[in-house]
């Protein structure tokens, strides 16, 4: 085999490889310098060498405008203070100190040239006046990168120091193409204005106008900081009204985003919540293990993740079937052993599914770990996405919010469109009458009730991406859970959707005001009320399954 | 009066349990105080207020056996009348510390001091009184059971409905108590007593004196019970419990009939929360998490619900056995808890009260 393979790489082959490893080697060895600096950075260089303080500031000033790749990491090299000058060879390198030698560097690509005694490197020191230029040099020098993407996020570094001058701005404004930086620029030029005790007239003016309709939120700074300090009457009107409208806009950008963040609590109570709402809901069963169930779909997540390791990604996505079979195939054990005996008897499988709680929590604290274990968010889910530069929304909540839709919309089609959510149906509806007609109704229990709890494991593994998982964070979802679904109404899907969006965006709409604790009880206190004047929730089931006594 | 001693006495298990409770009443003084410590038969003051413990839970067991055993309501919230009781006898106790607190100020309570609160909140005045405060242990407690009852039986919320709001009424007051703004000491509750009613609650003699205090509570609260569903509110009740819409097709209020159970039932609780406080020495807002409101539920229905005695026995033997337990086995016992709710409600539903027979009990 050897041979035949051997013989199908012709000679040619060998000498090129050798070829290329010799110039390889000549590459790494040769002492000939391999690219020279920038005519432009080593005029430069030779004048921060010299002694000139003009000079020398001006030439920081030329390295940072050069627009050259090297320009960045040569300022660095100067800010460190380890810039020599390599006398025998009169050539700028970076320079490491090892004992009473220097090891010699070169500056273009960081190859180790030599090293070298005391006397053959003069180090080029810097002064503070010259480290600060040094600094706002190296601030200022994504202005002019290449790259858009990099330009705006250098120009919008510079929102809160404001420390390039207009005229540079006005420069870097006639040669940018880009809209997004142009926009940012124009933004920073009127901050900058503003903040600018000698402006005044019609520039300030337009300035003032200008940053009244920014959408940056940093806009607003300048502006209040130069209402304080300004004594100019129609100076001070024109900032009073650029604020209010700044002011107001925020304020509608900031509802947007309790809305958002609404509708975030509210999937999330939904998810928790749409389990219950089959086996509570439709089947009767008042699932005090809900929570618990929870937790496993959480715990699993974090035992796919620690399967692959370094793939949380993957693990996440895996863990979304593993965490629904494994909270469903311990629903069903739980259903078929036990809940099953106490059919018609809601109070009892109160206690016994309590019980089941109790028992899976502490399983959980003693063949895992009593303390919260760390899962972590794949790259997808972590950051956040920007709307808008008011209105940017964390991208985990984002995904769980589709997720939550799909879920209810894939459990709709299962109770709707399948032949299981047709039996499940007429067993809920009425159990003799499904039975006459051939549903074998004690296994359509057992499924239901494993849907039921397999959903309760999506809910954990959505979760177990937004805090903590520990043996307790069932416990924090139960309650919500069950008023969830009370609110929405007992056996109405629609419900437990409209009622978790609900009590979400409410919640997140009076907590700015009240705080998360009391808006939580404002809360409760609310939905024990609503009961009260609707008993049986907001979408109350009717006809024969409504089941009045 | 024929009618209700009989109805008393008609209970045989029940009459065993007066007759433990009185003649603990008198035999734990006189183990604790006069028995010198050597002796066999000798209570240390620790296990004096242990076992006053269990009898408090015992009593609010009875009080929650009240309403779910009798009247049909299960609440998953009776644990917020305790905890209120609780708090009214722990405000009163906190007046009492007066300027022994660590910070020393005659008029506010240490943790006022902490938090820079410069007066007293209105609603803590009175307290240093036990005529005002006492009271309050009923009406307190009473009053959220009659506001809470009277909107949800009048507008008839019967059920699983009833059970999860009262769980969500019992987490609400949970969240609310946190709050360091409310002025009950957030989460560290109120602690650091020194006395009550001028007696000092680490002395023997008040621990004793407690104990049968808690002790002669619940007989007597045991007797009013038995009474009372002797009557004929008593028999509606059960007739409610059986079948709420023919008693109302009759003709009777019956959001009424279960507003007064339930009531009184909150005032027992409250009555237990009170007693309890000062032999714990604390009470925080951990009382009123759900989790504890259920365990109550466990109680009664290991006991054996709707028997009044078997509320008090579940009380007390689930707390033995957990006590024990978390010395021995730490990890054990929530599996022996949540193994305990299984096996009762599968093999014994009604509670421990099944394996005593009919000719012994009576009923």
């Amino acid at each position: 085999m050897m041979n035949v393979r051997g013989g199908t790489l012709p000679p040619v082959f060998f000498q090129r490889l050798w070829r290329a490893v010799l110039l390889g080697l000549a590459v790494c060895f040769s002492p000939v310098q391999a690219a020279d600096l920038p005519d432009a950075l080593q005029s430069a260089l030779e004048d921060l060498a010299g002694r000139d303080k003009v000079l020398r500031l001006e030439a920081v000033e030329r390295i940072a405008n050069s627009g050259t790749e090297e320009s960045e990491a040569l300022l660095q090299v100067i800010l460190s203070g380890e810039l020599y000058h390599w006398k025998p060879e009169d050539r700028f390198v970076r320079g490491e100190k090892d004992g009473r030698k220097f090891i010699l560097y070169a500056l273009e690509d960081g190859a180790e040239l030599a090293t070298v005694g005391r006397r053959e490197a003069k180090k080029v020191s810097i002064n503070n006046t010259l480290r600060g230029a040094v600094k706002s040099a190296l601030a200022t020098l994504d202005l002019i990168a290449p790259d858009p993407a990099k330009r705006l996020a250098g120009v919008r570094a510079q929102f809160a120091a404001l420390a390039v001058p207009v005229e540079r701005i006005d420069a870097l404004l006639e040669s940018e193409s880009d809209t997004a930086v142009r926009d940012s620029l124009v933004t920073l030029r009127a901050m900058t204005l503003v903040s600018d005790e000698t402006a005044s007239g019609e520039p300030l003016m337009t300035a003032i106008a200008a940053l009244g309709n920014s959408t940056e939120p940093g806009a607003l700074t300048p502006l209040k900081g130069r209402f304080e300090r300004s004594d100019d009457d129609a100076e001070k009107s024109a900032l009073s009204s650029a604020i209010k409208a700044f002011e107001s806009r925020q304020a509608r950008f900031g509802m947007v985003k309790q809305v958002f963040f609404g509708l975030s609590l509210g999937s999330i109570l939904v998810l928790a919540a749409i389990g219950l709402a089959i086996t509570f809901g439709v089947m009767g069963v008042i699932n005090m293990a809900h929570g618990e169930l929870i937790m496993l779909g959480a715990y699993t997540t974090w035992a796919m993740q620690q399967l692959l390791p370094g793939q949380p990604g993957v693990a996440l996505l895996l863990a979304i079937p593993m965490g629904f079979m494994v909270s469903a195939s311990v629903g069903m054990v739980m259903e078929r052993f036990a809940i099953s005996k106490l059919y018609g008897r809601p109070l009892e499988t109160l206690l016994l599914t309590f019980g089941f709680s109790l028992i899976l929590q502490q399983a959980v604290r003693t063949f895992i770990s009593a303390r919260n274990v760390a899962v972590s968010n794949p790259s997808w889910m972590s950051g956040s996405l920007e709307l808008h530069p008011m209105l940017s929304l964390t991208m985990n909540r984002v995904v769980i919010m589709f997720f939550c839709l799909a879920v209810f919309a894939v459990l709709w089609w299962v109770m709707q469109r399948t032949r299981f959510g047709l039996q499940l149906r007429a067993v809920t509806q009425h159990r003799e009458m499904a039975r006459c007609v051939g549903v074998r109704s004690r296994r359509i229990d057992t499924l239901t009730f494993g849907l039921g709890a397999g959903l309760a494991g999506l809910a954990g593994v959505a979760l177990s991406q937004l805090g903590n998982v520990g043996p307790n964070l069932g416990q924090a979802w139960i309650v919500d859970s069950f008023l969830v679904v009370v609110f929405g109404g007992v056996g109405n899907l629609w419900g437990t959707l409209i009622g978790g969006l609900g009590i979400g965006v409410a919640t997140k709409l009076i907590e700015p005001w009240s705080g998360a604790v009391l808006a939580k009880v404002l809360l409760l206190v609310a939905v024990i009320l609503f009961i009260q004047r609707r008993p049986r929730g907001l979408f109350p089931p009717s006809g024969r399954s409504a089941g009045d006594n | 009066m024929n009618r209700y001693l009989s109805a008393v006495l008609a209970d045989r298990m029940g009459v065993v349990l007066l007759t433990v409770l009185l003649v603990s009443a008198v035999w734990v003084p006189i183990a604790s105080l006069v028995l010198p410590a050597s002796h066999p038969l000798h209570m240390g003051s620790y296990s004096v207020a242990l076992w006053g413990k269990y009898l408090c839970f015992g009593l609010l067991a009875l009080s929650l056996d009240m309403v779910w055993g009798k009247l049909g309501i299960l609440s998953l919230g009776h644990g917020v009348f305790f905890g209120l009781g609780g708090y009214v006898m722990g405000m009163y106790l906190m007046r009492q510390v007066g300027d022994r607190g660590v910070y020393g100020d005659p008029i506010l309570p240490d943790f006022m001091v902490f938090l820079n609160w410069d007066e007293l909140p209105w609603y803590w005045f009175g307290f240093d009184h036990a005529w005002i405060a006492f009271p309050l242990i009923l009406i307190v407690p009473g009053l959220l059971a009659y506001v809470f009852g009277a909107l949800a039986f009048r507008s008839r919320v019967t059920g699983v409905y009833l059970s999860i709001i009262t769980q969500a009424m019992t987490y609400a007051v949970m969240l609310a108590f946190f709050r360091n703004e409310l002025g009950f000491g957030g989460n560290n509750g109120l602690t650091g007593f020194f006395d009550i009613l001028g007696y000092d609650l680490r002395e023997d003699v008040t621990r004793a004196a407690l104990f049968s205090a808690t002790a002669l509570s619940l007989a007597g609260c045991y007797v009013l019970c038995r009474c009372l569903f002797a009557t004929r509110l008593g028999l509606l009740c059960t007739a409610v419990r059986d079948a709420e819409s023919r008693v109302r097709f009759l003709g009777y209020r019956t959001d009424r009939v279960k507003l007064s159970v339930f009531v009184l039932s909150a005032a027992i609780a409250g009555l237990a929360g009170a007693l309890y406080v000062p032999q714990v020495g604390i009470i925080n807002p951990g009382e009123f998490s759900p989790l504890n409101s259920i365990e109550i539920v466990i109680w009664v229905a290991l006991g054996g619900r709707g028997t009044l005695w078997g509320a008090v026995v579940g009380a007390v033997v689930v707390n033995v056995a957990k006590t024990q337990f978390t010395g021995w086995l730490p990890e054990g016992w929530l599996f022996m808890l949540g193994g305990l709710f299984v096996l009762t409600t599968l093999y014994l539903p009604r509670g421990l009260a099944m394996l005593v027979p009919k000719r012994v009990s009576g009923s």
